[in-house]
């Protein structure tokens, strides 16, 4: 290992987010909805890092700011060492070859009106140089790789299943050798069973080709297959840090811990022991004082409702931000 | 190419095949021919076009040839739509007018709807300020009945055909940047568009390539429908005497001529009446037909 | 033995598709549902599990379908109502939620006007502050903290969950026997998922309701059910009791399903798959539907669709190589 893999390829500092929702009589803002408050995390060279968390907690919109589809209020994106967040749009777009996006939604995210083989060759077309010839040649060589056949590159995206249409969508996004695949929910739109032979071609195109991935998803069975660190996200909050087999085998937030018991086992053989949270998410434009979590969270106290928890190392890599770290339900 | 791809290729490799692949085209002829009124009208059109090609070369008489033997007379053998106050067959003139008619609707709808597609597409890809001057702008032209607005304007640069096709293209440019402004913003909202930008495409990439082949559809529909309005239009200016002079063979100002022996020879407003309303229909049809047929969710 | 609420035999169901061209959605199945069981119907998108629960609803268009078979409601053929009796059957005697909660619930009606409405449309008789106290006990039965105060809401002014539980309050506010539930938590988190099906199994213990769960989970099924009915384009591919199906899957269809889960505490490197995708309702292979894809597949599954055979008491297989057969035939 030389000096260098240890670099981070991306880091996130403090990260925030707000999106105006209400307007007051004279247009300014007078509401917001704080979708990402103070994130932090590093992503190293060759790893999987997934962000975890039930809707509306800011997973979604942490990818769109790195990929600075839609700009930070507050907070650096540093990407190879330079501040994606400082850039203009003029200037981010050559750095987009090296971070591509796989998306949700198989059906909206690949335009109905082009054929397969322009789809997953438009990045070439944007970022190189090449000849319309070699374009052709490469979409065909990773319809291959992709598990289609190069015959499918004539045809349009409404020909194909949600499965090979996501199959399409990661075949573009390896089209200019990305260091960095973020990949939004990429499984949760599929079947059962094509959501594994999608997953298993995540998992063999990264070791193929060096990636490394966010990946952002809201089922923790999936993360835990794929994932080599995960992040915990709460209300825009990250919530906790830690390495796959720590983060399962011991959560230190609560949230995680109700998080982790509400999934249900596909084992009937196994006796549950839910332990159900109280209550809804709290409204994202009316973040709780404190700790996001106190509302729902059984063990609040009134330290809970007043400071807000920083992120602390509690074990080696292990990260919460809890006032009372290691605490069960 | 190396070993590595072949083996992830073997192992993800599906054990399936697409059905049989259909071009765009066929599929959409297969489903527009299922429409039909829209093919009546299509074929309708395509007469017409015709007409309006060799119409001029085919006249049984010379359309401004007088006849004083035979003024005013009614649909006959020899002349089968009759003939007006200088004895002109009433057939060879329409027949010779469908160029004229046809022409003028067809580039006012022309000019009028390029000029709309390019005001709509920058009020929709860039908004703010542009998009407000300009949807202000149109509401203004939307406050003025369209004909009157184009009286105007051909009241202020004077009568003749160049002049209504002006008068008819203004008018069609508001309607037409509206359309378009509404479809762009439609279109933007479409995850695909994001992916484009997220991808690295450029602006003018993301507009041309992404959004704007889908406004398309809304686009040809309306075009075609416009046909038959502008054809109207035309005809009515002609109608008012603002367009074709009495020796020009045009729809409208034979129907405008026609008027004043209406009691008498009521032929001569029958038959270029006719002949308006059943091209106006028959655009009509088609472009109704091509927005059932492009519309997605009427399949 | 309990009491059989839902007995559906050969129940096929088709849509129009073209003037003489139908297509077949449900393609002959057969099963019943008892009192105070939750019956579990899970299958991908396009198994026709959705298809079968709108078409015991009869909630399909009838000029664009055809429904075939019987549907045997408390002893009543379904199929045989006239529209006003099974307009008085919906809601009364069985009643339905659905996946989107937010879309299910008219959005410029307060919460106490739909509840009163579905309250009072079998109970004319009512007067208003009976429907009222109806309203507050059916808000109460589902978990509602402040019931008088939601009923005052708008539906946008709830989050999904309580739209759900609203959802199921208005389905069950006038007792039903049968529950159909349509991916009741699909759109849901998985914390409020939890509260929600602890919720319906609550009330399955309290109302002796049946219950029809249809999902695509099968971590929800495993939980909540208590018997599992797998379809696989348009047909009943396997069905067992929970914990037979899940230690004894034989279908090779159910088998793959079940692998290709990936399950907490199970960290799996791969995870296994079944190869190629679900086919299309219009050009469906012939025979076994599932051969294309079925590793087990020979000639013969080819020519002609397995019938549903029992393999074990209260275990039925549509495959005449189920697991049981196949290790029987090694050894």
């Amino acid at each position: 290992m030389s000096a260098t893999e240890t670099k981070p390829l991306l880091s996130v500092r403090h990260l925030s987010k707000k999106f105006p929702v209400g307007k007051d009589f004279f247009g300014r803002a007078n509401k917001f909805v704080h979708a990402v408050n103070d994130v932090s995390f590093d992503i190293m060279p060759g790893e999987t890092f997934s962000l975890v968390g039930e809707s509306g907690c800011g997973k979604s919109t942490t990818s769109r700011l790195i990929n600075h589809l839609i700009k930070p209020n507050e907070g650096e994106i540093l990407f190879e060492g330079k501040d994606v967040a400082k850039l203009s749009e003029k200037e981010v777009r050559p750095l987009r070859a090296e971070m591509q996006m796989v998306f949700q939604d198989p059906y909206g995210s690949l335009n109905p009106r082009m054929k397969v083989q322009d789809i997953i060759s438009e990045p070439l077309l944007v970022h190189t140089k090449m000849s319309k010839g070699e374009r052709l040649k490469k979409a065909q060589e990773l319809l291959e790789v992709v598990g289609l056949s190069a015959t499918h590159g004539e045809r349009y995206p409404h020909e194909f299943s949600g499965g090979q249409r996501q199959r399409i969508g990661i075949a573009r996004a390896l089209s200019v050798n990305p260091k960095l695949i973020m990949a939004d929910e990429p499984v949760s739109a599929l079947d059962v069973s094509i959501q594994a032979q999608v997953l298993n071609l995540l998992r063999d195109v990264q070791e193929q080709y060096n990636l490394t991935y966010l990946f952002i998803s809201h089922d923790l069975a999936v993360v835990e297959m794929i994932s080599d660190r995960i992040g915990v996200m709460y209300l825009g909050s990250l919530m906790e840090v830690a390495p796959n087999e720590d983060l399962y085998s011991n959560p230190l937030h609560l949230y995680t811990q109700a998080l982790l018991s509400a999934v249900p086992i596909p084992d009937p053989s196994i006796e549950k022991k839910h332990v159900l949270i109280e209550g809804d998410l709290p409204s994202p434009t009316n973040i709780p004082s404190g700790c996001p979590f106190h509302t729902r969270c059984p063990h609040a106290t009134e330290k809970c409702k007043t400071e807000v928890p920083q992120m602390k190392e509690h074990t080696p890599g292990h990260f919460v931000k809890c006032h009372f770290p290691g605490v069960k339900i | 190419m190396s070993d590595t791809t072949a083996n992830a290729a073997s192992a993800t490799r599906e054990a399936e095949e697409l059905p049989k692949a259909q071009s765009p085209v066929r599929q959409f002829v297969k489903k527009f021919l299922r429409r039909k009124t829209a093919v009546i009208g299509f074929l309708f059109i395509v007469f017409i076009l015709i007409l309006a090609v060799i119409g001029p070369n085919i006249t049984p008489y010379d359309p401004n040839a007088y006849d004083y033997s035979a003024i005013l007379a009614g649909p006959s053998a020899r002349h089968l739509w009759g003939t007006d106050e200088f004895g002109r067959d009433v057939f060879s003139r329409i027949l010779a007018g469908t160029q004229l008619s046809l022409g003028t609707a067809l580039t006012a709808s022309i000019i009028g709807t390029a000029a709309g597609v390019v005001f709509g597409l920058i009020a929709g890809f860039f908004g703010g300020i542009v998009d407000s001057l300009i949807m202000r702008v149109c509401d203004v032209m939307f406050a003025f009945p369209g004909i009157l607005l184009a009286i105007a304007i051909v009241a202020i640069i004077g009568p003749g055909i160049t002049n209504i096709m002006i008068g008819v293209a203004v008018f069609t440019v508001p309607s037409f940047a509206r359309i378009i402004r509404g479809a762009v913003l439609e279109v933007r909202g479409e995850l695909y568009v994001e992916v484009a930008q997220s991808i690295g495409c450029s602006s003018a990439r993301t507009m041309f390539v992404h959004i704007f082949p889908g406004t398309m559809q809304a686009l040809i529909v309306n075009f075609t429908m416009n046909i038959g309005g502008a054809i109207l239009s035309a005809s009515s200016l002609s109608f008012l005497g603002f367009g074709a002079s009495v020796t020009q063979a045009e729809w409208g100002a034979i129907l405008s001529q026609g008027r004043n022996y209406l009691a008498i020879a009521p032929h001569l407003v029958l038959f270029p009446g006719l002949v308006i309303f059943l091209t106006v229909l028959a655009f009509n049809l088609f472009g109704d037909g091509l927005r059932d047929t492009l519309d997605p969710r009427l399949n | 033995m309990s009491e059989t609420l839902l007995e559906v035999k050969d129940l096929r169901t088709q849509f129009k598709r073209g003037k003489k061209d139908w297509i077949t959605a449900v393609n002959g199945v057969s099963f019943n549902v008892n009192a105070g069981e939750i019956v579990g119907l899970v299958g991908e998108s396009g198994c026709g599990k959705s298809v079968t629960s709108l078409s015991v609803m009869r909630l399909h268009n009838e000029r664009l379908t055809k429904i075939s078979g019987s549907i045997k409601f408390g002893g009543k053929e379904v199929l045989d109502l006239t529209t006003s009796e099974m307009q008085s059957m919906r809601g009364n005697e069985m009643s339905m939620i659905f996946q989107e909660p937010m879309s299910a619930l008219d959005p410029i009606m307060r919460i106490e006007d739909q509840l009163a409405e579905a309250i009072s449309l079998h109970n004319s008789n009512m007067s208003k502050a009976e429907i009222h106290e109806r309203c507050v006990n059916s808000l109460k039965l589902v978990g509602i903290p402040e019931p008088e105060m939601t009923l005052r809401n708008y539906p946008h002014e709830l989050s999904g969950g309580m739209c759900q539980r609203v959802m199921i309050a208005m389905a069950m506010s006038c007792e039903p026997k049968l529950l159909i539930a349509d991916e009741p938590t699909t759109a849901l988190d998985v914390t409020i998922q939890a509260q929600i099906l602890a919720l319906m199994e609550d009330i399955r213990n309290r109302r002796n309701t049946g219950i029809l769960l249809i999902t695509h989970d099968l971590g929800v099924v495993a939980e909540t059910c208590s018997r599992v009915i797998v379809m696989y384009a348009g047909n009943i591919v396997e069905e067992a009791p929970v914990k037979e199906l899940f230690a004894n899957p034989q279908h090779p269809y159910t088998e793959g399903l079940i692998a290709s889960v990936p399950r907490l505490g199970k960290r799996l490197h791969r995870l296994p798959s079944i190869p190629g995708s679900v086919p299309d309702l219009s050009v469906m292979p012939e025979g076994c539907r599932f051969a294309p894809r079925c590793k087990y597949a020979q000639d013969s599954c080819k020519q002609k669709l397995p019938e549903l055979q029992t393999v074990a008491e209260g275990h039925r297989c549509a495959c005449p190589f189920y697991r049981n057969a196949r290790e029987g035939a090694q050894q």
